[in-house]
């Protein structure tokens, strides 16, 4: 899950990280108030989208009417998809440098990787390597404040500047650890005569370890389906083709999309119904593929742990609650298939056992390849 | 021959209490896994299905010479049960759990350095070497024993792929399942190494997936290798920026697309197939090559 930069700057600030003055605003009124608070403030609408500065997302304003035109502008504009509802406003800083702090999890280390650089305020995926500082770390051991000092040494720093940063750095360790995140990031840690603030942040927290945090608000992502599914404890990723697919695991459910476009279709969503699924979700989740009126729903299901008669029973049942007359074809192999075959046909279906044949005859239905 | 276990393997069910420890529990012992203990914590001195069951792994462990553990803890509860099998002891830790946090899965692969350990997992299906000893939940008719290692990080589609296999007459020396989530134990690599250095394996298929870098560094090695590997790899059609079902199957800036893991493995001299269907004539091709060589050479792969 990601957090909205005003919430990740909220856990920095928790942790000791000096964040810029200010607040997070839903009306165009308060931003003029934090304004004659503050001053000269940086406008940053809130919304889980990259490149928002370029999309007139960020403004800046020197006073407080100025300030209160240019949210009023903001608020309820669309940014890639995303309504601006709410907008941090926070005291505009007096640059001197910009470095990046970042920990991530990197996955082929198996351990947290801290991540640093001088060159800050740019996409890190830009910066040549040289200019980056790498460190992985143990996660029995921690990282401990020895390290953020070298980390700080090899940024260039010296004196009191390398002491700040360095300190800086190892409360971001805490926060990465206190949320359980996958990522934070300080994007850029600006160095003013006051001492290092951190500008801009991320803070996404493992969607597995939420059962720990439930002090954390619930920042919503994608669309209104996936959000459902996501609700219902399905894997569903819309996409934009007609042909409804659902499969059981997330391999071979990507595989079932991969054969369709091969095959020159157009599938309409990732639904994964899991390894194991029984009737109930599985027959909400045909229930949410049917209602999106698709021209052909594919349920390709190779039964492992997964009954094929559950899976049966729950394509009869969603058919009968939607009443729709969306052709199905399924592809049913493995445990109880027998049985499942069998609860089929007396509801007038059938199935197909291999995948070839039953991915191809969703591709006809559909209006052929294209 | 089999990687990582065999028919002497000593098993401990942790989680074997619950609904699908003792589910699977139960077909492990049909399929002749040697399961010799059961552990869940305040249920010590019972037993489910004649397995006893112990409070702690050490007892099980003390008491019954275990090597290697399954693990069905729930996720909240999943990280002090692999670190209580690290911690007694056990060379191979199979963790069918699915949902840990990538935090704990951090400190549980330390940890299982460290004790030079090997973890299966998280969120895989566990591993099998057919007609010896199977460590998961897997569905035992897909498989029969044989020359074709199989790795594979999904579930359901490696299940489809040896169902093929056996189908065709190509028996598995082992089936090993890395586990969907961005932090698990065993990498394509340390797989493909132990296949590369077992003598009842002629030919390995690797599965594969977008995200991640563990393909591309799975083609690093291939290169070096004298057994040939039939690779396919799910995700094709797959969005960037989208998670498609499983944690670690995600494009990330850029990272992890499916047409970098095809070209890197392309490269390696790995027969990439484009379909799952086409696997089978795949392996069967490689066989028969690796056989002619082998015969000029020397001794044939058993």
């Amino acid at each position: 899950m990601k957090l909205y930069e005003y919430l990740a700057k909220q856990a920095f600030a928790e942790a000791g990280i000096p964040v810029p003055p200010g607040r997070v605003v839903t009306t165009a009124e308060e931003a003029a108030l934090v304004c004659r608070e503050v001053g000269p403030v940086a406008l940053k609408a809130q919304v889980l989208a990259g490149g928002r500065g370029k999309a007139g997302g960020i403004a800046f304003a020197d006073w407080p009417h100025e300030a209160e035109a240019r949210v009023a502008a903001m608020l309820g504009k669309t940014i890639h998809g995303h309504r601006v509802d709410r907008v941090l406003v926070e005291k505009k800083l007096t640059v001197q440098a910009e470095l990046y702090l970042g920990i991530a999890v990197e996955g082929a280390a198996r351990k947290p990787v801290v991540i640093a650089s001088n060159q800050g305020g740019v996409n890190i995926e830009e910066v040549p390597e040289k200019a980056i500082v790498r460190r992985l770390v143990d996660p029995l051991w921690g990282f401990r404040p020895y390290r953020a000092r070298e980390v700080a040494r090899r940024l260039g720093l010296t004196g009191r500047e390398a002491g700040q940063v360095a300190d800086v750095l190892h409360r971001l360790w805490g926060v990465f650890r206190r949320y359980d995140a996958e990522l934070t990031e300080i994007n850029p840690l600006v160095l003013t005569p006051e001492g290092p603030v951190a500008a801009d942040g991320r803070l996404n927290v493992d969607d597995y370890a939420l059962f720990r945090h439930p002090e954390l608000p619930v920042v919503e992502e994608g669309s209104e389906l996936e959000r459902r599914a996501r609700a219902m404890g399905l894997a569903y990723v819309q996409l934009d083709g007609d042909i409804a697919v659902m499969a059981n695991g997330a391999g071979i459910t990507m595989a079932t999309l991969d054969i369709l476009q091969e095959l020159g279709g157009r599938p309409a969503n990732f639904l994964d119904a899991g390894g194991g699924a029984g009737v109930e979700p599985m027959t909400r989740a045909m229930e949410m593929l049917l209602e999106q009126k698709p021209r052909v729903v594919l349920v390709n299901i190779f039964g492992g742990i997964t009954r094929c008669d559950d899976v049966a029973r729950a394509v009869v049942a969603a058919r009968q609650n939607c009443g729709t007359e969306v052709p199905l074809v399924i592809r049913l192999v493995g445990t109880n298939e027998a049985e499942g075959l069998a609860i089929l046909r007396e509801n007038g279906l059938d199935a197909y056992t291999a995948m070839q044949e039953a991915a191809a005859r969703a591709v006809a239905l559909a209006g052929g390849p294209r | 021959m089999a990687i990582l276990i065999d028919e002497r393997t000593r098993v401990v069910v942790q989680g074997i209490t619950g609904n699908q420890g003792r589910f699977h529990a139960r077909l492990m012992v049909e399929y002749g896994t040697r399961v010799v203990a059961g552990v869940s914590p305040g249920k010590g001195g019972t037993e489910v299905d004649g397995i006893p069951v112990y409070d702690t792994v050490q007892e099980a462990v003390d008491r019954h010479g275990a090597s290697a553990t399954v693990i069905f803890v729930p996720a909240p509860f999943a990280r002090d049960a692999c670190l209580e099998a690290l911690d007694a002891g056990l060379g191979v830790v199979v963790a069918i759990t699915e949902g840990i946090p990538v935090h704990d899965a951090m400190e549980i692969m330390t940890f299982a350095q460290a004790r030079n350990a090997v973890v299966v997992g998280p969120n895989t299906f566990g591993l099998i070497a057919p007609g010896k000893c199977k460590l998961g939940i897997m569905p035992a008719r897909a498989y029969a024993p044989g020359p074709v290692g199989v790795v594979a990080r999904s579930g359901t589609l490696s299940y489809e792929i040896a169902a093929a296999l056996t189908q065709a007459g190509i028996g598995q020396s082992t089936v090993v399942g890395l586990g969907g989530d961005r932090v698990v134990g065993l990498t394509f690599v340390d797989v493909l190494r132990r296949f590369e250095a077992d003598p009842g394996t002629a030919a390995v298929v690797m599965v594969g997936e977008i995200g991640g870098t563990a393909e591309e560094e799975a083609a690093e090695f291939i290169k070096g290798m004298s057994r040939p590997v039939v690779a396919y790899l799910a995700g094709r059609s797959a969005p960037p920026g989208k998670r498609m079902g499983h944690a670690g199957a995600i494009i990330e800036r850029g990272r992890g697309t499916f047409e970098s893991k095809v070209r890197a493995l392309t490269e390696a001299g790995t027969l990439v197939a484009r379909l799952p269907w086409e696997i089978t004539e795949l392996v069967r091709q490689s066989l028969a090559k690796a056989h002619g060589s082998k015969a000029s050479r020397g001794p044939a792969a058993p």
